[in-house]
């Protein structure tokens, strides 16, 4: 029967696999995610910046450091500056694009150090439960209800400024959060079938953990991360904005924003050009991470 | 019978949950989800355990497996103690009984090909260190359990619902095991599939003397399985049988309604149901008397008092039940 | 015949996905008379339970009715407007669901959840209301109707549950129920007890009922006439006692042969049906059997086979019924 040879309109075996292949590919996340617009739009902002930050050196058309006192507060479009310059005659675009490179760092910075910490923290407390879980949430739960912005200011203070403190500060401000999504997602996994039939095959703990509850959290992670990058450029303007970031005469968003606050009046490109560019650049994290989560959970779509 | 080995033997096994009141503040109770099972599996049987949803039967299987501590009581295999946690034997112990679950959606790992399940116990044991060697393995497997070698890079969702319980029969076989716990492994599937896996496990018995205990709430195919039959009831086991004589001389008052609840094999068969009055009350608290003396017709008032045990009637039929004393 | 109240004429559903379109239903056409029990019968993916919520209307975005008409006592159920439509699934057609826990509102009591029905659908007041409630509890057989009024459905046993959503089809005086397997979740013994009561309520009331089922069991237990599904297309439709002792369509044979029996021989090997169901969005250009067929022939591969009346009432699917010489259960098997 295995070698029946009817030919015609029949369901054939290869039709069968070409059906799998369609649909692994339409079910591929590629192409879901190529489906929503307003993520290929965040996509497209997030490439740019990425993009734009890495060749700072190449794209942009000064040192972002280059004073040149004969030409301060040049308003946008003035010839040889296309967003003018500011209250010391640096050109503004460059400092801009040296600014995008620092929010990126500090950003993915405090993210992959929030997130392995809190990863860990949050896959030994789901696993483990009882007074280990109850231990580490208070903690974490105490962390949430300091404000995330005062726990940063109290970190730098403490440390002091430069662009590896500022990462530290806001890395462990978002180590909560992320212990939180790995934890409640740990704690649905552990209790699948999958896990007992580990169990009964004589896996140990740290290998169930390790080898097949971690990757399970992976599309959790990934979209908290994401939007969670976000965050982390408006919190690291914030620091710099109050003078605690990244300290001047390294640019950042942040400090350029601070630096226009005190002439709104006269030169008010200094402050919309890099809140603008900090608004669209978290929106493009923001719309990343809800495509992600749209692409990993088709029951979100609806 | 008395010459069969007996591979595993369960002793006055209870297990007990712990429950939560409802009511804020409320003491914890006590829910017996198993109350005094004894049972005895020989090599080479297949023993099934039928009951309806909360009977125990699969808080049985798990603590067979380990999944449950049990509360008290003995389970011995090979004649020795079964403790997985025991020293030397522990881990081995672990590659003589395996489980095959109910549910074949979520017992794969959904981020694992088949490949990587089936492989996944010989790492676990270090049985095959050589990856050429276990690829091999993996391979025999698949084709000993009847899926397409060709589809080992694809993941559980890529198959359908009776491939992925032959995925979990491969990797449950890829150690070699004695014994078989089956929780419901075909109520899953449609009934073309199920007889196509549950022909799939007769012959996986007779190819490599398998001993299964194969649970399930669905008679006609315990009974068509099994070699012999255990009938569960709010944690205790009521009747224990030949598969024949459980459809020919059923004996307990609940084997008796159990059967005559099973829809009818053909639509010129009149059945005149049993009916127990009532719901299967509720196992949390003290458990007195026999568990079916609130719904059993026949019941007395030895019966609220005393919990009746398994006596053999003679030809090895054990029923637990004060009629029949 | 006046006392027809459902007809379903060609009915094709489609689910359009990304990566291609699953003929869900694919020109299934049935009549459903009054105090008539029709089984459907077919594995999961046969489109039975995609078949019933378009007769009731309730089907997800995705699936899309492309053709064929849905009557209800003569009018036409696609064509109706959502207050229609309101009261067409309130008062004349009813649905049980396999999962009697969740077709109840957690957070009501299930008193409320039948006055609310009441009160909408029969304009009665509240106590007027309740007191049809109770009495349709009361009628469902369960004990001590006025307590379980005041209960929250996770306070009943899926059994109870299960009544009580027979008791609201009830109240609402339901013309036809469609019933989507509706004692899979529950034990035999309580299975039994709902099937019994489903049975005895459509004597008094004279509803139609449409039982889908995979378990065969309570096909030849509840019905009078069957139709089995394959892959979206009803390939047998018969009364029940002709199924059973004449089917005609190889695939109810193998059916029938898969199903273990009690009564069956011990440890044999069970017949099975070889292989597995098409994928939906490939059938539709032949027999959608054909590749699990033993008996299949290359016409089973070139055309779809039409529902033919071979016997009075009995209609198969199968273009090796239709030929000269009728094909007989177990005849020798396909000679190449």
């Amino acid at each position: 029967m295995e070698a029946k040879v009817l030919n015609g309109g029949a369901i054939s075996k290869e039709a069968q696999a070409a059906m799998i292949r369609k649909e692994r590919t339409a079910n591929n996340a590629w192409h879901k995610f190529s489906r929503n617009k307003s993520a290929l739009v965040g996509l497209v902002i997030v490439c740019l910046m990425l993009f734009i930050g890495i060749l700072a050196p190449v794209v942009s058309p000064y040192d972002p450091n280059a004073l040149d006192v004969t030409a301060t507060y040049l308003p946008p479009l003035s010839e040889g500056h296309l967003l003018g310059t500011d209250d010391l005659g640096r050109d503004l675009l460059s400092r801009l694009i040296y600014g995008a490179r620092m929010s990126i760092v500090v950003a993915l910075g405090a993210t992959v150090l929030g997130g392995a910490i809190g990863i860990l923290l949050g896959l030994i407390s789901g696993y483990a439960g009882g007074v280990v879980d109850a231990i580490i949430m208070r903690v974490m739960d105490g962390m949430f209800a300091f404000p995330f912005i005062l726990l940063s200011i109290l970190l730098v203070t403490i440390l002091g400024s430069g662009v590896f403190n500022v990462i530290l500060a806001i890395g462990i401000g978002t180590v909560p959060g992320f212990a939180r999504v790995v934890r409640s997602k740990v704690m649905v996994t552990k209790n699948e079938e999958f896990c007992n039939a580990e169990r009964v095959l004589g896996a140990s703990p740290l290998r169930i953990m390790f080898s097949h509850v971690l990757p399970n959290t992976v599309s959790e992670v990934v979209v908290y991360a994401t939007l969670n990058i976000g965050s982390a450029i408006i919190s690291e303007a914030s620091l710099s904005f109050l003078g605690l970031g990244i300290l001047i005469p390294t640019p950042s968003w942040g400090n350029i924003l601070r630096g226009g606050r005190g002439c709104l009046t006269t030169a008010p490109h200094l402050a919309l050009f890099s809140g603008l560019l900090i608004f669209i650049a978290v929106i493009g994290f923001n719309l990343v991470g809800d495509g992600i989560r749209d692409v990993m959970d088709p029951k979100m779509k609806k | 019978m008395a010459e069969r080995e007996v591979l595993l033997q369960v002793r006055d096994l209870c297990k007990e949950f712990k429950v939560r009141s409802r009511k804020l503040g409320g003491a914890t109770q006590v829910l017996h989800a198993l109350s005094h099972v004894n049972l005895d599996v020989y090599r080479g049987e297949t023993l099934g355990i039928i009951g309806e949803s909360g009977c125990g039967k699969s808080t049985l299987g798990r603590c067979i497996v380990g999944l449950h501590t049990p509360t008290s009581g003995a389970l011995t295999f090979e004649g020795a103690p079964l403790d997985y946690h025991a020293k030397e034997h522990g881990k081995a112990l672990r590659s003589k009984i395996q489980m095959i679950f109910q549910d074949p959606y979520s017992s794969l790992n959904p981020r694992k090909t088949c490949k990587k399940i089936v492989e996944e116990p010989m790492l676990i044991h270090n049985t095959m260190p050589d990856a050429k060697k276990r690829e091999e393995r993996v391979q025999e497997l698949m084709s000993v359990v009847g899926l397409d070698a060709q589809h080992v890079h694809r993941f559980p969702h890529e198959f359908s619902g009776g491939q992925r319980q032959r995925i979990n029969i491969a990797r449950a076989l890829s150690l070699n095991p004695d014994l078989l716990v089956c929780d419901e492994p075909v109520s899953a599937l449609d009934v073309s599939i199920q007889a196509q896996v549950l022909n799939l496990f007769g012959r996986l018995q007779k190819e490599f003397g398998l001993t299964y205990v194969f649970i399930s709430h669905d008679l006609s195919v315990i009974k068509h399985i099994s070699d012999r039959i255990a009938i569960m009831y709010l944690g205790q086991v009521l009747e224990l049988c030949d598969a024949a004589s459980i459809y020919a001389k059923p004996m307990h008052p609940y084997t008796q309604a159990l059967l005559s609840a099973i829809p009818p094999t053909s639509p010129f068969e009149e059945k005149q149901p049993i009916e127990l009055q009532g719901d299967i009350p509720s196992p949390i608290g003290e458990q007195k008397g026999c568990p079916l003396a609130s719904r059993c017709p026949h019941c007395t008032e030895r019966c609220r008092q005393e919990c009746p045990h398994l006596k053999d009637q003679g030809d090895g039929h054990q029923v637990a039940c004060f009629l029949y004393e | 015949m006046d006392d027809l109240i459902l007809e379903v004429k060609d009915l094709k559903t489609y689910f359009f996905l990304a990566s291609g379109t699953a003929k869900a239903v694919d020109g299934v056409s049935f009549q459903l008379h009054k105090g008539e029990t029709l089984g459907v019968v077919g594995e999961s993916g046969s489109g039975k339970s995609v078949m019933s919520k378009c007769v009731i209307r309730l089907l997800e975005k995705v699936g899309r009715i492309v053709d064929g008409e849905i009557r209800f006592e003569g009018k036409d159920v696609l064509s109706f407007s959502e207050k229609e439509l309101r009261s067409y699934r309130g008062q004349d057609v009813s649905m049980i669901f396999q999962d009697p826990m969740t077709s109840l509102d957690p957070v009501f009591r299930v008193g409320d959840q039948m006055m609310e029905n009441l009160r909408i659908h029969r304009g009665m007041d509240k106590a007027e209301a309740k007191e049809v409630a109770i009495q349709a509890l009361r009628s469902v057989g369960i004990p001590n109707p006025e307590a379980r009024f005041e209960a929250y459905p996770f306070e009943l046993s899926g059994g109870m549950c299960q009544r009580v959503i027979i008791a609201m089809a009830l109240c609402c005086n339901a013309k036809v129920i469609i019933a989507d397997e509706p004692t899979t979740a529950l034990d035999v013994t309580v299975q039994a007890q709902v099937l019994r009561l489903l049975k005895n309520l459509q004597k008094e009331n004279q509803m139609a009922l449409m039982l889908i089922t995979h378990n065969l069991g309570v096909v030849w237990d509840m019905c009078d006439t069957v139709m089995v599904m394959y892959a979206g297309k009803i390939v047998e439709k018969a009364p029940v006692k002709s199924l059973y002792s004449n089917p005609l369509h190889p695939y109810t044979w193998g059916l029938l042969d898969s199903t273990p029996s009690l009564a069956g021989e011990h440890k044999s090997e069970l017949k099975t049906i070889a292989g597995t169901p098409p994928d939906l969005r490939l059938t539709g250009t032949c027999c959608n059997f054909y590749n699990r067929c033993p008996y299949a022939q290359p016409i089973c591969t070139q055309c779809v086979p039409e529902l033919v009346e071979l016997e009075p009432g009995h209609l198969v699917a199968c273009h090796r019924q239709t030929e000269q010489v009728h094909l007989k259960r177990g005849e020798e098997k396909n000679g190449g």
